[in-house]
């Protein structure tokens, strides 16, 4: 059902864990199947320096957040955020048709994620003024 | 331990012996007649087929003219109760259960927009149909009364015989789908006081695409397909004689050797239940002593079935779950929500069916493999995170 490229990502995923300092952690949650994820970032002049991982869901769900952190990593905050579900899919040499909601589990958390840290920078900047 | 396997989807489908093969082989070579045909080679496989129906009938304690050969449980099904329904055309009243195989409920959907009211009873938390509710759900125009026998997912055991007896005093047809019965619990039409019982020849190691139907004497069904005579025209098409031999002798076999097989099994089951719900977060699904012989079921909570059957298919062990993400839907199993599970706990379930060919030291591997599989996916997952 999965491809050589899916299962070898499910099999030693990346990225596993927490970043215990994290500049923001994101979060999404499959509302349909129930699949949840959870994504720590490490952020240096704009820069995704370090992120981590934890994700709740079936092969495809893992594979995605896994290929997901490698896409990221060393990426600007906008380059990241431009990251599209479909990249992710398409990263991993395509995914089952049932299984395409899963990549947008991984997106969503990386976005939630950015938007978060944002915010948070922007909170701090006030705040300094 | 590499290039181990490790087959526990016996619920989805066994392997087929040896003996039934052999038994098929003739009738896929020399013996091809078609049993319709007058001739010598026609002649030859009416008798295979003949005899073979007085040994699925003597197995389920029938006489051989109740007994229906079709493609098997799924056509069964739909002709039981497809069948049952045209005999009183317009509007009508069934009852089957919310746990129900899709061969089932698929059917009982489609009679509801056909005109009839359809009532799907409630299980408890243990996958168990209560006997009142099917009293209380019985209306005046009642036609058909359907309940699995035995729960494909998580095995539990229905009260078929005290249904049974309720259904004839109300003159009630009464169909059960014994599919995950048949050859692994015994089955006495009889003593169950059943109308109709489908059965499918690949769940006790006969060949795939072939089952049958008892149809007790003096309820007939309205045909629901067209064609030649076979099968007293309730299922017309040429026989699959290779299919209806193998299956005969597989029963044959299955029905001599339960009391050994169930008690190996009921050993190898209850040990894999009582390791597995020891470990942490590990619930029992299904009832604690009315389940099949070869059903274990229970839910890893904190991670999610597919994952779980993926990483336990590396390791050469075939399983099954009820989770969103095997489902071919985005919903989780109907018969684990119908007993009350919430979504993350079907969603961490695993189905392991024992069947003939497994053994205890399929058990130790099992024991082996699966508890780092768990302890992986629980350190990848956030929902363990955030219990811990």
């Amino acid at each position: 059902m999965y491809n050589e490229k899916v299962m070898e990502h499910f099999t030693n995923p990346r990225n596993v864990g927490e970043i215990k300092d994290a500049d923001a952690v994101g979060e999404s949650g499959n509302f349909k199947c129930g699949d949840t994820m959870t994504v720590y970032l490490k952020v240096k002049d704009d820069v995704i320096t370090d992120i981590k991982f934890k994700t709740f869901g079936c092969g495809a769900a893992i594979a995605c957040s896994s290929v997901l952190t490698e896409m990221a990593k060393g990426k600007t905050l906008d380059e990241a955020l431009a990251i599209t579900n479909k990249d992710v899919a398409e990263q991993l040499g395509g995914l089952p048709p049932i299984k395409m909601h899963c990549s947008n589990l991984s997106a969503e958390a990386l976005h939630d994620a950015i938007n978060k840290y944002r915010q948070k920078s922007l909170a701090q900047q006030e705040q300094s003024r | 331990m590499k290039n181990r396997l490790v087959y526990m989807d016996h619920a989805a489908t066994s392997p087929l012996r040896e003996e039934a093969l052999e038994a098929m082989l003739p009738y896929l070579k020399e013996h091809f007649g078609n049993p319709s045909s007058l001739h010598t080679p026609g002649r030859e496989a009416r008798k295979a087929v003949n005899e073979a129906r007085e040994k699925v009938a003597r197995a389920l304690n029938a006489e051989p003219e109740e007994i229906y050969f079709t493609s098997g449980g799924t056509e069964s099904n739909n002709i039981a109760l497809w069948g049952t329904v045209k005999k009183s055309p317009g509007r009508g009243h069934i009852i089957t259960s919310a746990i129900e195989h899709h061969a089932v409920l698929d059917v009982c959907k489609d009679i509801e927009k056909s005109g009839y009211r359809v009532t799907f009873l409630p299980v408890d938390r243990y996958g168990l149909v209560s006997v009142e509710d099917v009293a209380a759900a019985i209306a005046p125009d009642t036609v058909l009364i359907s309940i699995m026998m035995a729960n494909n997912e998580v095995g539990t055991i229905q009260p078929i015989q005290e249904i049974g007896a309720l259904a004839r005093e109300r003159g009630i047809v009464f169909h059960t789908d014994a599919v995950q019965a048949v050859g692994q619990i015994p089955v006495d039409v009889k003593k169950l006081k059943v109308d109709l019982l489908s059965l499918s020849a690949h769940k006790f190691n006969g060949p795939k695409g072939v089952g049958a139907l008892y149809v007790r004497r003096g309820s007939a069904l309205t045909p629901i397909f067209r064609g030649g005579g076979q099968e007293r025209k309730l299922r017309p098409g040429t026989e699959n004689v290779a299919g209806i031999v193998g299956m005969a002798r597989a029963l044959e076999l299955a029905v001599e050797e339960l009391p050994e097989k169930t008690r190996l099994l009921q050993e190898m089951r209850d040990r894999l239940i009582r390791e597995l719900t020891a470990m942490e977060a590990v619930t029992l699904n299904g009832h604690p002593t009315r389940r099949l012989p070869g059903n274990v079921n229970v839910s890893f909570h904190y991670i999610e079935g597919e994952s779980l059957l993926l990483s336990l298919d590396l390791q050469g062990v075939a399983a099954s779950s009820g989770s969103a993400c095997t489902s071919g839907s985005l919903d989780p199993s109907h018969v684990l929500l119908a007993m009350g599970l919430d979504h993350q706990t079907a969603h961490g379930s695993l189905r392991l069916s024992l069947g003939r060919g497994n053994s205890h030291e399929d058990v130790d591997y099992l024991l082996s493999v699966l508890p780092p599989i768990v302890k992986r996916l629980r350190e990848m997952s956030p929902a363990y995170h955030r219990h811990q």
